[in-house]
């Protein structure tokens, strides 16, 4: 996707929160691609990964209008550093006796793992960036894909850079 | 009935702390910020703090009973824009709280500090669909600067303080404090926070040095400068720093709608409003500054007209609190976050550190030439030799006989331009108008929120026929608090300002923005126990002011105008500013 933008918000961990950033973005008209969210070792506060696109003067926006909230802490563009981005992803195949062995393979070379198994169909659990998460599921594709469940992206500063509170994250 | 306070007090003088109800808490909260007026109307889920207002704190605040839940909150929104302080509002659950969201959203997108306490049904029952039952804190969350639901006795005190904490600083906003009525029946022991801290909340923010004097320098060399000053120069009482600054550098100015008053409106370096119904001078002038410096001012639509084609020619700072606010609408050059206060007066030490250069203050000279030609240039508006009444004339006259002294709340539509055009302002919190939204029906109550915080001051109402009939049931409040708010209400018969789009834009389709179906306004203002009055000539129009002004108590003038007059100069919606229409 064109400008595709990984950003963490660090909120509290109060009612009413998600709402106020589900809520921002779509009054606001601003894309979410994925929004995960749960709590973080201290459970005062949770963290966001937000996945939106756009260009940069609403991206822009998106980050000030966040960083507006009252109960948002932090907010950090992670696609401006280095950072890694994981997503999980529940995938149920067709797979009768003759594709079964194909499917197998592909689990294998992507390093997935066969969760359920049926009759005519295999249910497979991969984790992975979101490059991966596509090949997989393209590949995937031509055995017939039954339904696809995803967590949405979380994402963390590769290195040193944290997103704690009180430091300064943003 | 809950303890008396004296017995509180010999409580806490014995070191120990005796529980008090959550009303009794909310009610001596709002003592310790200071508050003296609340505008409300009771209900179910509030029956007990009402109670206890009347039992224990009649003394203690100005309570005023408005006739529609929308009305308190404007009541509240004009006490705050004349004030400075916050206004308060204490209402019911369920339809109580829905009839305040257009108040709400008025005070939010004009930055006024409203708290808004609603009732709400007690905490077991909430989610059930119970009787007055509504998700308000969930229907107010985008149009509050932030809301609470109070969830235990124990956080009330705290809720408050953050409340009142929010509401008034950084780019102030209203807050929503929902107080389900297990909560407010329920004791705890109270304590109110001296200080606050909001770990995730810091809106004091400084001026970033470097681009303040990157302001400056562009200051310094600008031979076309123009100031555009908005509601933030009101808000963060810089109107002195803005006049000291102007002043010293013999620069124009212009000002938002929001801005009306935050540099004096007789002055000779004052170009008038901008915008889409801004004077031919102001508009000129963005069109060919090179300089145009930003301050309290968001680029509104209604501003810029053509996004692209605003001030093209200029380099432009912008001083904002509200860093959303900046490069929004608009890519500027030198953004500065902070307060317009804080801003000005470190803008002032550059400049007098250092000054503007001989050449570029040349090139001013002939600016100003430019702008007085273009002063020069602008149409006579209107009739002043007419019979029947020209809107303008009435505004004019007004103007004229209040000494400009008066405090004028507006509707919305062209009884709002027109008194935003014909009324010069010299201070500010003396021009309310519902700027953002745009909410038909603030007037009226604004002045009784402006009334009642300034009970000596002459508050007039410019209003149309459409919109007081919009709280023309708060006729009622003001009989019974014997204020003597002025309505003069230009009556024409339509819903002006839609119906001359119609007629520019929309080939004369006047579809449904005839409104002569009305009442009598004169009789209406007598059987509320008002007085009311009408002219229907020119020649009668300064005699009625006069006579309302004369009358110690609430009036309704009835100017019965040229049905046709429109607000001119205006720029089409979307068109660039310089293509005004100038009759």
């Amino acid at each position: 996707m064109e400008n595709r933008k990984v950003i963490s918000a660090l909120v509290e961990n109060k009612p009413g929160v998600l709402a106020r950033v589900a809520g921002m973005f779509s009054g606001r008209s601003f894309n979410i691609d994925s929004l995960n969210v749960a709590p973080t070792v201290n459970p005062e506060f949770s963290r966001m990964t937000i996945v939106t696109h756009g260009n940069e003067a609403i991206f822009e926006q998106i980050i000030k209008q966040l960083r507006k909230l009252i109960n948002i802490s932090k907010v950090q563009d992670l696609t401006r550093g280095d950072y890694v981005d994981r997503e999980l992803v529940l995938i149920k195949v067709k797979a009768t006796s003759i594709k079964r062995a194909e499917a197998l393979r592909i689990v294998e070379i992507f390093r997935a793992r066969i969760v359920d198994v049926a009759q005519d169909n295999l249910t497979i659990e991969v984790t992975g960036s979101q490059g991966k998460i596509e090949a997989i599921l393209e590949l995937l594709s031509s055995l017939g894909i039954l339904e696809v469940i995803r967590t949405g992206t979380v994402a963390i500063p590769r290195g040193r850079k944290g997103l704690k509170a009180g430091d300064g994250g943003d | 009935m809950s303890h008396t306070r004296s017995s509180i007090i010999l409580a806490e003088r014995d070191g120990t702390k005796l529980k008090i109800s959550g009303a009794e808490i909310l009610l001596r909260s709002l003592k310790a910020e200071g508050v003296d007026t609340i505008f409300g109307y009771p209900g179910g889920a509030v029956i007990d703090i009402f109670d206890t207002l009347a039992r224990e704190f009649s003394e203690d605040f100005n309570f005023v009973l408005v006739r529609h839940e929308q009305a308190a909150v404007h009541a509240a929104d004009g006490y705050a824009r004349a004030t400075g302080r916050p206004g308060i509002c204490l209402v019911t659950s369920g339809p109580g709280g829905t009839n305040t969201v257009t108040g709400l959203a008025t005070a939010y997108m004009d930055s006024i500090p409203v708290i808004v306490f609603t009732g709400q049904v007690p905490t077991p029952l909430i989610g059930n669909d119970a009787f007055q039952e509504a998700d308000i804190v969930g229907i107010t969350r985008p149009c509050t600067k932030h809301n609470y639901l109070v969830a235990r006795t124990e956080d009330l005190a705290p809720t408050i303080k953050e409340a009142f904490f929010i509401a008034t600083t950084g780019r102030p906003g209203p807050i929503l404090v929902d107080l389900p009525k297990d909560v407010v029946q329920n004791k705890a022991q109270f304590d109110y926070p001296d200080k606050i801290e909001i770990p995730t909340y810091k809106p004091n923010v400084k001026a970033h040095l470097p681009s303040v004097k990157r302001a400056a320098e562009l200051i310094r060399q600008a031979e076309r400068p123009v100031i555009y000053a908005g509601g933030g120069v009101i808000t963060s009482g810089a109107h002195k720093q803005l006049y000291k600054f102007a002043s010293l550098l013999n620069f124009p100015v212009t000002s938002t709608l929001m801005g009306l008053g935050c540099f004096p409106g007789t002055h000779p370096l004052f170009l008038g409003m901008l915008g889409m119904h801004g004077t031919f001078r102001a508009n000129m002038a963005i069109d060919n500054a090179d300089l145009l410096l930003a301050i309290g001012a968001r680029f509104d639509d209604r501003v810029t007209g053509r996004v692209e084609e605003f001030a093209r020619h200029a380099k432009i700072i912008h001083i904002d609190i509200d860093p959303t606010s900046i490069q929004k609408n608009i890519v500027v050059d030198v953004p500065i976050v902070c307060d317009a206060h804080d801003a000005l007066s470190r803008l002032i030490e550059e400049l007098e550190a250092k000054g503007r250069s001989q050449k570029a203050d040349e090139k001013l000279k002939e600016w100003h030439s430019k702008l007085t030609v273009w002063r020069n240039q602008q149409r006579q508006r209107f009739d002043r030799t007419a019979d029947i009444i020209k809107p303008q004339f009435v505004i004019e006259k007004l103007y004229e006989l209040t000494k400009g002294n008066a405090i004028i709340t507006t509707e919305v539509g062209q009884n709002q331009m027109w008194a935003a055009q014909y009324y010069l302002f010299d201070n500010p919190r003396t021009f309310l108008s519902s700027g953002g939204l745009g909410a038909m029906g603030y007037g009226f109550p604004a002045a009784i929120g402006a009334q009642v915080a300034y009970p000596d001051r002459i508050v007039i109402d410019i209003a149309g026929d459409g919109s007081i009939q919009m709280n023309i049931q708060e006729l009622a409040t003001v009989v019974q608090y014997k204020l003597p708010v002025k309505i003069a209400i230009l009556n024409n018969g339509y819903l002006g300002m839609v119906r001359q789009w119609q007629e520019r834009f929309y080939d004369r389709v006047y579809a449904h923005t005839d409104i002569t179906v009305a009442p009598d306004f004169v009789k209406l203002a007598e059987a509320y126990g008002a007085v009311g009055l009408r002219a229907t000539k020119s020649s009668e129009v300064e005699n009625v002011i006069k006579d309302s002004l004369k009358t110690n108590g609430p009036v309704i003038i009835d100017f019965v105008v040229d049905r046709e007059e429109g607000v001119y100069p205006m720029v089409p919606a979307g068109a660039p500013l310089k293509e005004m229409i100038l009759v």
